[in-house]
């Protein structure tokens, strides 16, 4: 069994930050593996523990730079690693969703998996598409929001559940191969050993570029163009507590007594 | 412009989606003139295109396909509707289940496609604004294409109300039952547990700021000192820290106590649709531009580590050491 799982290096703000014309200035952004990726690595892994022959792949689009994150995958247990990049991709800023969904068909339709894993969404940019984008692409079936999987390797139908809105959740069989995409809170995702850090080490990353994956520039045409980036106007009216810790806490404890929450 | 907007429905019933989709569309197609037609898939059609008959609802058409959702029938009924109807926009929502199909839909249609709009308008281009980096930045993009498909974030736009006397249409999709591959097989409540934080009239709520497990003591014993319950945001509980049932938001539970105290909680979207309706919201975060801030009543912009055991001082209570 092989399970290509695509993993996404985000950009996170820190708190406070300036913007540069369309973009958040670099100087501002930390980058990291994607929280809903970390989820469907450990739900990859967890599969190759049960079975046999089971083989992870992880496929990023992404610079030279992403190659911290992807080797964060491999030292939790990915086999080898693919990552997707070329010059006609620098500057893109945002990618759209057919072109993520085009370059991660190409690499799967090379690897031919028996099930792909993405994370519901990036936290960055939060299209929350590519993947069933990517299962329609390749002809594969898809189930969104997966907050718990049981499937052993081998198996054809693969019975989740898929979390709604409301505290409640909709159990589905899909037919493998599939495209699942995983949500928080689905396992708990393992710390990297020390022992697989080292490990990872050793492990491959083969870069691609797009001619290597059978596709040209004209991938990244697209008639999605970010015209604004702003950050939004608070509408805040909170009346705010001010002073020292004490002094703003006597002031909550006044509120709660006037509230009713507290007597006396 | 023509807009064509897909209804949602769960369980027997529609959802409020379905309406506050029927008022962007009904904005996006005043834009140009425009006609507006609403769709609803499966379950009780008939019934359901009565009640979706609003204002500024032109047309319902109805296809009558399964009782519950399933994707592989509503990307196949979207995409044949969508060859019948020729709009210019197709609208549908930025659920879970909105999610589980659009995608596909936009891609078996080679639509651009544009997720989770806050807001859309047309001058002849499409523009949707949409949120970013955990709603720290605002977006708009514009869609340079004759036809698009966008969906649409739950609760931002106000439901469409009245009636409007609109066509009913019968529409026969004709699904080819060999390409459908997934089943639902049932539903299931999550969460459960011997305490229904939907129930509580006090709240007190902690969010990813905690940062450790063993820091929920101290927000455990300021909900003890003023006999409340305690909840939490979702980042609690994927870790683990606390149980589901406690989890206030779109996926966990919406909550409408009369004070909300929001304890390291940043104000996530997902988080707040649950939380809104309170009365009284007081946040304490380090960060004056969160997004709880834009809800809030009260504030205090500190470090909870400070604060929350003051507050505990400040009613007699002996806060734990963390």
């Amino acid at each position: 069994m092989k399970i290509l799982i695509a993993v996404t290096e985000v950009a996170e703000v820190e708190d406070d930050f300036e913007i540069d014309g369309l973009a958040v200035a670099d100087q501002y952004l930390d980058y990291d593996l994607n929280e809903w990726d970390d989820y469907a690595i450990e739900a990859g892994v967890q599969l190759q523990e049960v079975g046999e022959e089971v083989e992870v792949v992880s496929v990023t689009v992404g610079p030279e730079r992403s190659e911290e994150t992807i080797r964060m995958g491999l030292a939790k247990g990915v086999d080898r690693a693919i990552r997707v990049w070329d010059d006609a991709l620098e500057g893109e800023g945002q990618l759209g969703v057919e072109t993520k969904a085009d370059i991660l068909a190409a690499v799967a339709e090379d690897e031919d998996p028996d099930l792909v894993l993405t994370g519901v969404q990036s936290n960055d940019d939060a299209f929350g598409a590519t993947g069933v984008s990517l299962a329609d692409e390749i002809g594969f079936e898809w189930a969104a929001v997966v907050n718990d999987l049981d499937l052993e390797p081998g198996d054809d139908v693969a019975s989740v559940h898929r979390e709604l809105e409301g505290g409640v959740e909709e159990l589905t069989d899909v037919e493998l191969p599939a495209v699942l995409t995983i949500q928080t809170g689905i396992n708990e995702p393992r710390y990297a050993s020390l022992r697989g850090i080292r490990q990872a080490q050793s492990k491959e990353i083969a870069p691609k570029d797009l001619a290597d994956i059978g596709l040209d520039a004209s991938v990244t045409e697209s008639p999605i163009t970010l015209t604004q980036l702003y950050e939004p106007e608070t509408e805040s009216d909170a009346t705010v507590f001010e002073g020292s810790p004490d002094e703003e806490a006597d002031q909550l404890a006044d509120l709660l007594r006037d509230k009713g929450v507290v007597e006396g | 412009m023509t807009v064509l907007a897909i209804a949602e429905h769960r369980r027997g019933d529609l959802r409020d989606v379905s309406f506050e989709l029927a008022t962007a569309g009904r904005e996006l197609a005043d834009a140009t003139d425009g006609d507006l037609h609403l769709a609803v898939i499966g379950g009780a059609v008939e019934e359901f295109a009565d009640r979706l008959d609003r204002e500024g609802v032109d047309v319902v058409h109805t296809i009558d396909e399964g009782e519950e959702f399933n994707h592989d029938v509503y990307t196949q009924a979207v995409a044949a509707l969508y060859d019948e109807v020729e709009p210019d926009t197709l609208l549908m929502p930025n659920s879970v289940n909105g999610l589980d199909y659009a995608p596909a839909v936009a891609n078996r249609l080679s639509l651009p496609l544009v997720t989770d709009a806050i807001d859309i308008e047309s001058d002849g281009v499409l523009s949707v604004t949409r949120e970013k980096y955990g709603s720290k930045v605002e977006t708009v993009v514009e869609v340079d294409a004759n036809r698009a498909a966008v969906t649409v974030r739950p609760g931002e736009w106000p439901p469409a109300e009245g009636t409007n006397g609109a066509e009913i249409q019968e529409f026969d999709a004709e699904i080819d039952e060999s390409t459908v591959h997934s089943t639902v097989t049932g539903f299931q409540e999550v969460g459960g547990g011997d305490v229904d934080i939907s129930e509580a009239d006090v709240l007190v709520s902690v969010g990813r700021g905690i940062e450790e497990e063993e820091n929920i003591a101290l927000v455990e014993a300021l909900a003890d000192t003023l006999d409340a319950t305690l909840s939490s945001s979702r980042p609690i509980v994927d870790n683990g820290w606390l149980p589901k049932n406690r989890q206030v938001g779109q996926s966990g539970k919406v909550v409408t106590p009369d004070v909300y105290i929001a304890i390291g909680i940043s104000g996530a979207v997902q988080h707040v649709a649950g939380m809104k309706g309170a009365e009284t919201i007081v946040a304490i975060n380090t960060d004056p531009n969160a997004p709880i801030y834009d809800l809030a009543d009260y504030g205090v912009v500190d470090d909870l580590f400070d604060v929350v055991p003051a507050l505990i001082e400040a009613f007699g209570g002996e806060p734990p050491e963390v």
